[in-house]
């Protein structure tokens, strides 16, 4: 249900002021045409405030019942209706309280055509004012409905998108354990907290949560650490990033799918030792992030460079930023770069 | 006595396949190999009985590394989470691993095997081959061999296929491969959207027409 315009004090306080202003304006009117002052005033109260009520109304009779599309017949009728029942009314009454007036009668006679003409006039004035005020009011709810059921479906895709954690990498990292366990207990010891906590990394962050970068490498580290017990000496990282820059923000988990990526595309697409590695700087006011893997242009399709975990953080940015600029990927050479750019906002 | 390779590009999981192959003394492990390519080597050289294989590898997979072979040896797959593989084992009840697992699965596993090693498997491993070969991820490549060469060719840079005997001659910019398939599984396994069956013997790729002439 919409809120009446009245319901706001500021319109309340001009509507009364309007409604005083109409009363002392028809009686200085009906004053200027011979009626004396009390006389005036007395008719001008009585019309006026039937018509105020009349107003009333209106107003609360469109906030149940809105006409629709071009029902314009239907606003005349009602407004045209309710003036002929308010000038009926208010001459039965000005009769009953002002006919021992000499000549009232005679001015009341010959001024119900103005009167009914202006009464039409604000009716129709207040009518279709309402009518805006409750569409807009309408218009406004509904955008609240759809800012909201938008946010939740956003919430709801940031959340699957979260949940989406490679079973693969779990399943091949206990693999990677129960081999340990029987040869090297003490690595498997170790595997099993690193593994614990890049999982509890990954329960304990929200989607829309910001992080320092500091952090963000933290847990990456966690997370190639891992992935090195699993390839052996196949795979090697190096990271360069500058001290001053680690405090700047990125939204969490947005590093580690990039960087898995770049695994997944560089130790499966070449046979031989890989090298990741990943630089970081500070572009006017964007952290940018490059994560170059080798691949062999010969035998991967472009397709599979965008697998599916640069989608989801393609998606991801997206969400966050409205941006589709952010994640961008080339290939030249045997190096496959991807370069993700988080704008610094605060 | 059987020859046993184990193929598989984690070290620690060559490594458990070997710990557990201790307790089964008839069998003799050859080579340990960390991709296709080099699986595909050692196939040849030892003509093993069985091999452990692994789904996911550099450069072409366990299933791609299969289908070059002509007559492929036992296989028990080992793989930690395929959903598409696994159904393809399922649909067929060929045995598999799922990693981890532990001494008394993989005992089971080689028992099965030991059983079944009279019957052919051949025919069962290349109906496997078939249905894993739908999934979305083997679709965007073919893998041939030419001479001792092994060629994976992205699907969007053949022009068309042409059925020659009992094989595929898929042509290419560089000249033309031969493929050991059916035209009937190259038109259910490439996306129809861009490859088209015009004739009995040919399936063209929609994005390398030229020119269209009316007859």
């Amino acid at each position: 249900m919409s809120n009446s315009p009245l319901s706001i004090l500021r319109f309340r306080i001009i509507f009364i002021i309007a409604w005083i202003v109409m009363v002392a304006d028809n009686a200085m009117v009906l004053n200027f045409f011979g009626l004396p002052w009390k006389a005036a005033i007395i008719d001008s109260a009585i019309s006026n405030t039937l018509l105020l009520l009349a107003c009333l109304l209106v107003m609360n009779t469109l906030r149940y019942y809105l006409p629709r599309g071009k029902q314009y017949i239907n606003i005349f009728s009602i407004c045209l209706f309710l003036t002929i029942i308010w000038l009926l009314l208010a001459k039965l009454l000005l009769r009953i309280s002002l006919n021992h007036y000499p000549g009232y009668a005679d001015l009341l006679h010959h001024s119900l055509s103005i009167r009914f003409s202006i009464a039409f006039l604000l009716l129709g004035c207040v009518t279709m004012i309402s009518i805006l005020w409750y569409n807009q009011q309408e218009q406004k709810e509904m955008n609240e409905r759809k800012i909201d059921a938008e946010k939740l479906a956003k919430e709801a895709e940031l959340f699957k998108l979260r949940q989406q954690l490679q079973p693969h990498f779990l399943f091949n990292s206990l693999n990677s354990i129960n081999a340990l366990i029987g040869s090297r207990p003490e690595e498997a010891r170790k595997m099993v907290q690193q593994l614990s906590d890049f999982l509890r990394g990954t329960i304990k962050k929200e989607e829309t949560q910001w992080v320092t970068f500091q952090e963000e490498l933290q847990y990456l580290q966690l997370y190639l650490d891992i992935e090195k017990v699993r390839f052996g000496n196949r795979l090697a990282t190096e990271i360069e990033v500058d001290e001053n820059i680690k405090q700047l923000k990125l939204p969490a988990l947005i590093l580690q799918p990039i960087v898995e990526n770049a695994i997944k595309f560089g130790l499966y697409d070449t046979t031989g030792n890989t090298v990741i590695r990943l630089f970081a700087t500070k572009e006017g006011d964007n952290l940018v992030i490059k994560v170059l893997n080798p691949f062999d242009p010969e035998t991967s399709s472009p397709k599979q460079g965008t697998g599916f975990g640069l989608k989801s953080v393609q998606r991801r940015l997206y969400l966050l930023f409205a941006r589709t600029d952010l994640l961008t990927t080339h290939g030249k050479e045997n190096i496959f770069t991807t370069i993700v750019k988080i704008p610094q906002v605060q | 006595m059987s020859k046993v390779i184990i193929i598989d590009d984690e070290p620690l999981a060559r490594s458990i396949v070997t710990e557990y192959l201790q307790k089964h003394p008839n069998l003799v492990l050859m080579q340990e190999c960390g991709d296709g390519f080099e699986g595909l080597k050692a196939i040849q050289q030892h003509q093993p009985g069985l091999i452990f294989l692994d789904i996911q590898m550099p450069k072409i997979t366990g299933f791609e590394m299969l289908e070059l072979i002509e007559q492929p040896p036992s296989v028990i797959f080992t793989t930690a989470f395929d959903e598409y593989a696994i159904k393809a084992f399922e649909a067929h009840a060929v045995d598999y691993l799922l990693k981890p697992f532990d001494q008394h699965r993989f005992d089971k596993a080689i028992a099965k095997w030991a059983e079944q090693k009279t019957n052919t498997t051949e025919k069962a491993t290349q109906d496997l081959l078939e249905s894993a070969s739908l999934s979305p991820s083997q679709s965007q490549r073919i893998v041939v061999k030419n001479g001792s060469k092994i060629k994976i060719i992205p699907v969007h840079d053949v022009q068309y296929l042409e059925a020659a005997d009992d094989y595929v001659k898929i042509h290419t910019q560089e000249g033309y491969f031969l493929k050991n398939k059916t035209m009937t599984h190259f038109e259910q396994s490439l996306d129809s959207q861009q490859f088209v069956r015009s004739h009995r013997s040919y399936i063209v790729n929609v994005q390398h027409i030229t020119r269209i002439d009316p007859l």
